[in-house]
């Protein structure tokens, strides 16, 4: 699947210059009046990274305005501590672009990446322009992360980058409003789900309404949404292991646990009774960007009730919204088959570094330390942003929904698994299976077609 | 950046320089002194790539193993990539003949007109637009938003796509344009078309003016009609013209990325050899399977290159 900012990032291409110099503008003014926890002057905390004065340290990521700014000013604190200066530059293209600069020997000090299959083939391809994580960071990261998420940033026993921002996947939204003036109550079980479907559509059918929409549009990476559906049903109908042995091809995609799994997603995406409240046929599915996908859910009369989406599509709801429990949206856990199976899917970035220098070095550790992810939190006052790290205070996050995203994230008992598609290689977990995906709804093309021709397409 | 540029300028400069203080240089100095940057250049921005491109074709997809014509076989059996072809054939074939086409018969039917000059930049002014422009205003013009069964007039999603509202302005139902295969590939072509029409009348324009009067004054005493002037006179007059606008046309559709990128990204089946490669190489780091297509791609141009530098060779021996 995609990433969790290259989806925003495509949100916020429609936002448009406007915003990004409204949000410029704005953030001046911040900064002047209550701005820096950081200038607050308690640099205690950065003086390990000893004095950076003139150094410059270039960050390249796929977060683009209005995303962008809560990144720039986390930096503010290690700016003015250390006096190092951070030069940001994103870009939509980043997956391509980053492979085409560090070809041509022109990659950033820092780049944010949003797959561990990109980290893994640049590891393998150019072991030359990768560097290490620096002491700092590895300090920080066995401080203040589960060995898990240390996994993800590892190639080959080689620990090369810690984990950035964190976004759970296993999220339905619903409008709790809604819910109450309908007596609905959230589901725990997959059986459920599908019972709370049926009554939705027999109460509101006749109004047009859906239980469901979705949107799986996303430019040229059009398809990620329906691959995050497969793999959270792969993780209920057939559990970790197998999860585990599909990343690796193990399991083969047109194996018959594969198979179960795309059934029950099509249980509900491909039903023309469920789908796509709001926009039309299941084919419209294909033609929605994932962006619009939920938006009817919060509508007065809505057309849709549900919308299986990741803890970031909090950002996408229209502004005044209210996101919470009681409010005019928020979201459930995707119920596994009985309710005390609870596997949850999430993603992330990590922060990889490509010059092998001391500001470089200090930056990536203060990127995995309590000190930046409590600065990143406070900067992103609208919420929508989560991560892994223990030393994250909750009470910074504001949004209710990023607080649920943080518990189940700290939830050991929650058996958690990272977005599969970011894991499997790219032709696959970037090509084929977004592209058949889409074929899956967009022609109706049948379930053994679609997952024998991902299978033909791993690289042998 | 800046300093290639004023690295190029130094040494053009010096060149020049040399040059001018060489009393009766020889004719071959002179030759390799202007055509040899140009060479140069050539060698490592065109060449040496194309070589290597060639040599990354044989390769696996990490460029370690050498793999003999594997690349080219995936290439030309498996369905996506079939597909792919046929699409990029597809295109060649049509772009050319429309856009020439409609070029050619709205040169004839303004040429002398009194609007000729309004009219001409109409059609010209989609060239002035980026490819990535033009796709997305299309892309607006397509739009398509659903009639909802059971939803109240005012509550159905409003169409922004002019096409489909002209659509249910006489009384149907919306199509969409970008998702029903293989029509949306004909779709994506409009937008070529739209862009190179404008191109080919100009330069069809002028060759129509160039037709000698006295030739047209003599078909017209020996009593044609309009149909007999276009095939037997203006026709066969800017003939030269007309292969190389449609060859250009050719390279130039064959080469297409930005229409299909901007505006499905290749999926619904609608993918052509240029953006197949972009896919291949940057996105899923095949970069074997990528400069195979990249080399299909060249050697389907190769044949429409050498045609048209021998037609606009035989075109100025004419003239």
């Amino acid at each position: 699947m995609r990433s969790f900012n290259k989806g925003r990032a495509i949100t916020a291409s429609v936002v448009g210059l406007g915003l990004a110099l409204s949000l410029a503008a704005c953030s001046d003014d911040d900064n002047k009046s209550e701005e820096p926890g950081a200038a607050s002057g308690d640099c205690a905390a950065y003086e390990q990274y000893g004095d950076l004065k003139g150094k410059t340290v270039s960050v390249y990521t796929s977060i683009v305005t209005p995303e962008d700014t809560p990144h720039i000013d986390s930096y503010k604190p290690f700016e003015e501590c250390t006096g190092a200066k951070i030069t940001y530059e994103g870009s939509k293209e980043f997956e391509a672009q980053l492979l085409v600069k560090i070809k041509s020997g022109a990659a950033p000090d820092i780049a944010y990446i949003p797959q561990p299959g990109l980290l893994e083939t640049i590891a393998k391809d150019y072991p030359d322009a990768l560097v290490p994580a620096s002491e700092g960071t590895v300090a920080n990261v066995d401080k203040y992360y589960s060995p898990s998420w240390k996994s993800y940033g590892t190639v080959d026993g080689t620990f090369y980058a810690a984990p950035l921002g964190a976004n759970v996947k296993s999220f339905v939204w619903y409008s709790p409003k809604q819910f109450e003036k309908n007596g609905y109550t959230i589901p725990t079980t997959w059986d459920e789900l599908i019972a709370l479907s049926d009554k939705i559509l027999a109460d509101h059918g006749a109004e047009g309404a859906k239980p469901w929409c979705a949107g799986i549009g996303s430019g040229e990476a059009t398809g990620w949404p329906a691959t995050d559906w497969l793999e959270d049903l792969v993780l209920r109908t057939a559990g970790g292991d197998v999860y585990d042995k599909w990343l690796t091809n193990e399991v083969k995609f047109d194996s018959p646990e594969i198979k179960e799994a795309l059934a029950k997603v099509g249980e509900i995406l491909k039903n023309p009774d469920y789908v796509n409240g709001g926009y039309g046929d299941v084919a419209s599915i294909a033609t929605t960007t994932f962006q619009d996908g939920g938006l009817p859910l919060v509508e007065d009369e809505p057309l849709c009730y549900l919308h299986r989406q990741a803890s970031f599509y909090a950002a996408n709801w229209p502004e005044g919204t209210e996101v919470s429990e009681t409010g005019d949206a928020f979201a459930f856990y995707l119920p596994g088959l009985t309710a005390d199976e609870r596997p949850l899917l999430g993603g992330g970035e990590f922060a990889a570094a490509f010059s092998d220098r001391p500001e470089v070095a200090a930056f990536q550790a203060f990127l995995a330390s309590p000190e930046w992810n409590n600065a990143k939190a406070k900067a992103t006052p609208a919420g929508g942003w989560v991560s892994a790290n223990s030393g994250l205070d909750p009470e910074n996050l504001v949004s209710p929904i990023d607080k649920l995203a943080a518990t189940l994230l700290g939830d050991t008992t929650q058996e958690f698994r990272f977005d599969g598609s970011d894991l499997m290689p790219a032709a696959v977990g970037q090509g084929t299976f977004w592209t058949e995906m889409t074929s899956w709804l967009a022609e109706d093309k049948d379930d053994a077609a679609v997952l024998s021709a991902i299978q033909a397409s791993w690289p042998k | 950046m800046v300093f290639a540029v004023a690295l190029f300028a130094a040494a053009m400069g010096l060149i020049l320089f040399g040059v001018s203080r060489l009393k009766r240089p020889r004719k071959w100095v002179l030759a390799a002194a202007f055509v040899g940057p140009a060479v140069l250049g050539l060698l490592f921005g065109l060449v040496y790539p194309a070589l290597t491109t060639i040599k990354a074709s044989f390769y696996d997809a990490k460029g370690n193993n050498f793999i003999g014509v594997d690349n080219y076989a995936r290439a030309l059996s498996e369905d996506a990539f079939q597909k792919v072809l046929g699409n990029t054939a597809i295109w060649v074939i049509l772009v050319p003949l429309l856009s020439t086409g409609i070029g050619l018969v709205y040169a004839i039917l303004v040429d002398r007109s009194k609007f000729e000059k309004f009219a001409k930049a109409l059609i010209f002014l989609p060239m002035a637009i980026s490819m990535v422009g033009a796709s997305i205003i299309w892309k607006f013009m397509y739009d398509y938003k659903a009639v909802l069964e059971n939803v109240p007039a005012a509550r159905q999603p409003k169409q922004i796509g002019l096409l489909n509202q002209v659509i249910i302005w006489m009384g149907g139902e919306p199509y969409n344009f970008l998702l029903n295969g293989p029509w949306n590939t004909l779709f994506l072509i409009v937008v070529m078309v739209w862009i190179q029409a404008g191109f080919a009348m100009t330069i069809l324009s002028a060759s129509i003016k160039a037709i000698p009067d006295d030739i047209i004054e003599a078909a017209r005493l020996d009593g044609v009609n309009a149909w007999q002037m276009f095939s037997h006179i203006t026709v066969p007059s800017v003939r030269p013209s007309l292969v190389v606008v449609l060859t250009t046309i050719a390279m130039g559709t064959l080469k297409v990325f930005d229409i299909v990128r901007t505006m499905t990204g290749g999926q619904f089946g609608t993918s052509v050899v240029a953006n197949e490669f972009y896919t291949q190489s940057f996105r899923q780091g095949n970069e074997g399977l990528g400069a195979a297509l990249a080399v299909i791609l060249f050697i389907i141009i190769l044949p429409l290159i050498v045609y048209n530098v021998r037609q606009m060779k035989k075109t100025e021996e004419v003239r």
